[in-house]
C-alpha cells in the first residue's frame, strides 16, 4: 500500500521477474544470445533515474533478499504477480522459469501469484505440463512470448490452431489472463515481427479470456490501440510504458498515456513494474505524482483522476486476479467484465470518451 | 585522388547515407546516429560502419538499412566500391555477408540459424511508408487545426491549399512512393486506399493520425535513448 496526501494506492505489480542471466547459467554455446538478452534489458535499466541505476553483475542476478526489500519492504507492493519467460535455448537451467519464481513462494505465497507459460509448439507434452502447473500453482494467468525460439522455429502466432488448443485448455482449466509479450525475431523474417493482428484473432475468439498486451504493444502501440478500443477484453500492461519513459522521455510518456486514456480507457490498464528491469519504488511514487501536462500540444488529453490511478496502480489488476482487496481502498472498474465487440467503437469517437 | 576531389566524396558519401531511412522510425539513419563511421580511402573505395540500439533489433529492418547504404554510396561518383556492414547484431554475419553478395534478403539468410525469409521486403517496407503517410497527415494538418480550422474545411482542403513546409514534402514523398496522390490537387486528409476523408470522419481520422504518429515518434525516442546508452563510452 503506497499512502500520499491522504489518499490510499493498493498496489498490485502485474509484470515481476526473479532472473537468472549470470554467467554460469549461459548455455555453452549460446552466450552471445543470452549476454546480448540481458545487455538489452540493463540498456532499458539505465532509462530509470541514475539514483536507481545498479552495478551490471547485480543485475546479472539478484536475490531472495533484494527481491524481499525492492517489492515488499521499499516498493510499496501489496501482491506481485510473476510471469516466466523460459529462454531454453538461451540460459541452461531458463531466464526466469516457474520453479524459480515459486522458490519465493514460501515466504511470500499470500502475496504474489505464479503465473505459468505455454508454447503451442511443445504440442501434447506442453498441454499435460500446463494442466499440472495449473493445478501445483492454482493459475489463473499465463505468460506466452511468441518471439521464443524454440528448436529450429523462431517464434509462433496465437491465432494457430495450435495455439488454440491451448487457448481452449486455460479456460478448461479456469487460466483466464493471457499476458501476451511481442517480441523482435519472429518467423519469418519478411513480416512485421511485432504484429498485434493474431492477439486480435484469438481475443475475439475467446471473449471469457482476458489478454493483457504488454508494454502497449510498443513498437506498435497504434496497432494495439486500433485493435483494443474493439476488442473489450483486450487490456494495456504498463510494463516499460511507465519504466521506460516517465523519467527518459516525459513528453512522450505524457503523449503515450493520453492516447491509452482514449483508446483504451482507464479500466483496461494495468500497472507492471518489471523488476528486475528496474525497481517498483520510483514508478509507483512517481506515477502518483504524474499529471498530463498544461502546456497547448496536450490539451486534448485527459488529465488523471486519483481514480485512475488508484485503478491504473492496482484495482484492475486485483479484479482480473480476484485479488481482495480492503474496503476503504476499493472503487468500481468494468476491469474483468465482458462487452460486446465492438461496443467502444462508435460514430466517430473511440474508446473511452464513445 | 586530389584531397580537394577525396573530402568532395566524402561529403556526396555521407549526403547518400542521409537518404536511407530507418524504415521503421521513418528517419535517416545519419538523424539517428546509426553511422558509427564513414571514410573514403584515395582509390575510391568507401567503408561505411553502422550500428543499432540493441543486439536484437529486428533482422529486416536492419538489413533495409545496410542494404539502402550498400546502394546509395555504391552510386555516388568516385566511389569505385562500398564496404557497409552492421556491428554488435545477432545477424550481423549474415546481413553483411549477403549485402555484400547482393544476394537479397532471402539469399542472404538462406540456412541461417537465425531464421528463415520467404520473401524479399517490398511489402513490409510499403507497410510502413503506409503508417509514415498517415502520420504525415498529422504533422501537416495539426498546425491548421490550432489555427481553427474545422472539419468542413478540412475535409475538401487539398495540399496545394497548405502553406510550404519540411513535413509537407516528407508526406508528398512517402504518398508517392505508395503511388497515392500528393500533387496540388491531391486531399490533405486521405484514406489509406486513396479515398476522401467526409466532414464526420475527420475527428477519428485525425486521432487515428495523430495516434500513429506518437508510436513512430515514441519508437524514435526509445531507439534513441538505448543507442545513447549501449555507445555512452564511445559517444563524441
Amino acid at each position: 500500500m503506497y499512502e500520499k496526501d491522504g489518499e490510499k494506492y493498493f498496489i498490485v505489480d502485474s509484470h515481476i521477474h526473479f532472473w537468472d542471466a549470470s554467467r554460469e547459467n549461459w548455455k555453452p554455446g549460446r552466450e552471445e544470445f543470452a549476454k546480448g538478452w540481458i545487455d538489452c534489458f540493463y540498456g532499458y535499466h539505465q532509462l530509470g533515474p541514475p539514483e536507481t541505476h545498479w552495478d551490471y553483475e547485480k543485475y546479472l542476478k539478484v536475490t531472495p533478499e533484494d527481491f524481499e526489500r525492492d517489492i515488499f519492504i521499499e516498493g510499496h507492493v501489496d501482491h506481485a504477480i510473476f510471469q516466466s519467460t523460459y529462454l531454453l535455448d538461451w540460459y541452461t537451467n531458463g531466464f526466469n522459469t516457474i520453479d524459480q519464481n515459486s522458490a519465493l513462494l514460501e515466504k511470500w505465497g499470500d502475496r504474489l501469484i505464479v503465473n505459468g507459460r505455454f508454447d503451442p509448439r511443445e504440442g501434447d507434452a506442453g498441454l499435460k505440463q500446463l494442466e499440472v502447473d495449473a493445478r501445483r500453482f492454482n493459475l489463473k494467468g499465463v505468460k506466452v512470448y511468441t518471439a521464443e525460439w524454440y528448436e529450429g522455429s523462431r517464434g509462433w502466432r496465437l491465432d494457430s490452431p495450435e495455439a488454440y488448443r491451448f487457448l481452449e485448455k486455460c479456460q478448461e482449466l479456469g487460466i483466464k489472463n493471457i499476458h501476451a509479450h511481442k517480441g523482435p525475431t519472429i518467423w519469418p523474417l519478411d513480416k512485421d515481427a511485432f504484429s498485434v493482428s493474431d492477439i486480435d484473432a484469438a481475443a475475439t475468439d475467446h471473449p471469457g479470456l482476458n489478454f493483457i498486451v504488454e508494454h502497449a504493444a510498443i513498437p506498435r502501440i497504434e496497432d494495439f490501440c486500433f485493435m483494443a478500443v474493439q476488442e473489450p477484453n483486450v487490456y494495456a500492461g504498463l510494463s516499460v510504458v511507465i519504466g521506460g519513459l516517465m523519467h527518459a522521455r516525459p513528453k512522450f510518456f505524457a503523449k503515450v498515456m493520453g492516447e491509452l486514456m482514449f483508446w483504451v480507457g482507464e479500466d483496461k490498464m494495468t500497472f507492471g513494474g518489471d523488476y528486475n528491469i528496474w525497481v517498483p519504488k520510483w514508478q509507483v511514487e512517481g506515477f502518483v505524482d504524474w499529471q498530463m501536462p498544461d502546456d497547448d500540444a496536450f490539451t486534448d488529453y485527459a488529465k488523471l483522476t486519483t481514480a485512475t490511478k488508484k485503478k491504473i496502480l492496482g484495482l484492475n489488476a486485483a479484479r482480473l486476479y480476484d485479488i481482495p482487496v480492503p474496503a476503504e481502498m476499493q472503487l468500481e472498474t468494468t476491469a474483468g467484465e465482458t462487452g460486446a465487440p465492438g461496443h467502444e467503437l462508435v460514430d466517430g469517437t473511440a474508446g473511452a470518451q464513445a | 585522388m586530389s584531397t580537394s576531389l577525396h573530402l568532395a566524396v566524402e561529403n556526396e558519401v555521407w549526403a547518400a547515407l542521409g537518404t536511407v531511412l530507418d524504415p521503421e522510425l521513418d528517419e535517416p539513419i545519419t538523424d539517428l546516429d546509426f553511422v558509427e563511421s564513414c571514410t573514403v580511402s584515395a582509390d575510391g573505395v568507401a567503408t561505411v560502419g553502422l550500428r543499432l540500439p540493441t543486439f536484437f533489433c529486428a533482422p529486416n529492418f536492419s538489413f533495409l538499412m545496410v542494404a539502402d547504404a550498400y546502394d546509395a554510396v555504391s552510386a555516388v561518383d568516385g566511389v569505385t566500391s562500398a564496404d557497409v556492414t552492421l556491428a554488435d547484431h545477432h545477424a550481423s554475419a549474415e546481413i553483411n555477408g549477403g549485402v555484400a553478395a547482393q544476394a537479397g534478403f532471402v539469399g542472404s539468410f538462406a540456412g541461417s540459424d537465425q531464421g528463415e525469409a520467404v520473401a524479399e521486403l517490398d511489402e513490409l517496407r510499403t507497410q510502413f511508408f503506409r503508417k509514415a503517410a498517415l502520420a504525415g497527415q498529422d504533422r501537416v494538418a495539426r498546425p491548421l487545426v490550432d489555427a481553427g480550422v474545422g472539419p468542413d474545411e478540412l475535409a475538401v482542403m487539398n495540399l496545394g491549399a497548405v502553406p510550404p513546409s519540411a513535413d509537407l514534402t516528407r508526406m508528398r514523398e512517402r504518398r508517392a512512393a505508395l503511388g497515392l496522390p500528393h500533387d496540388d490537387d491531391a486531399p490533405l486528409l486521405l484514406h489509406g486506399d486513396g479515398s476522401r476523408v467526409s466532414t464526420a470522419q475527420v475527428p477519428l481520422h485525425l486521432r487515428r493520425a495523430r495516434l500513429q504518429r506518437v508510436g513512430i515518434e515514441t519508437n524514435g525516442e526509445f531507439c534513441k535513448s538505448l543507442l545513447q546508452t549501449r555507445y555512452a563510452a564511445t559517444a563524441p
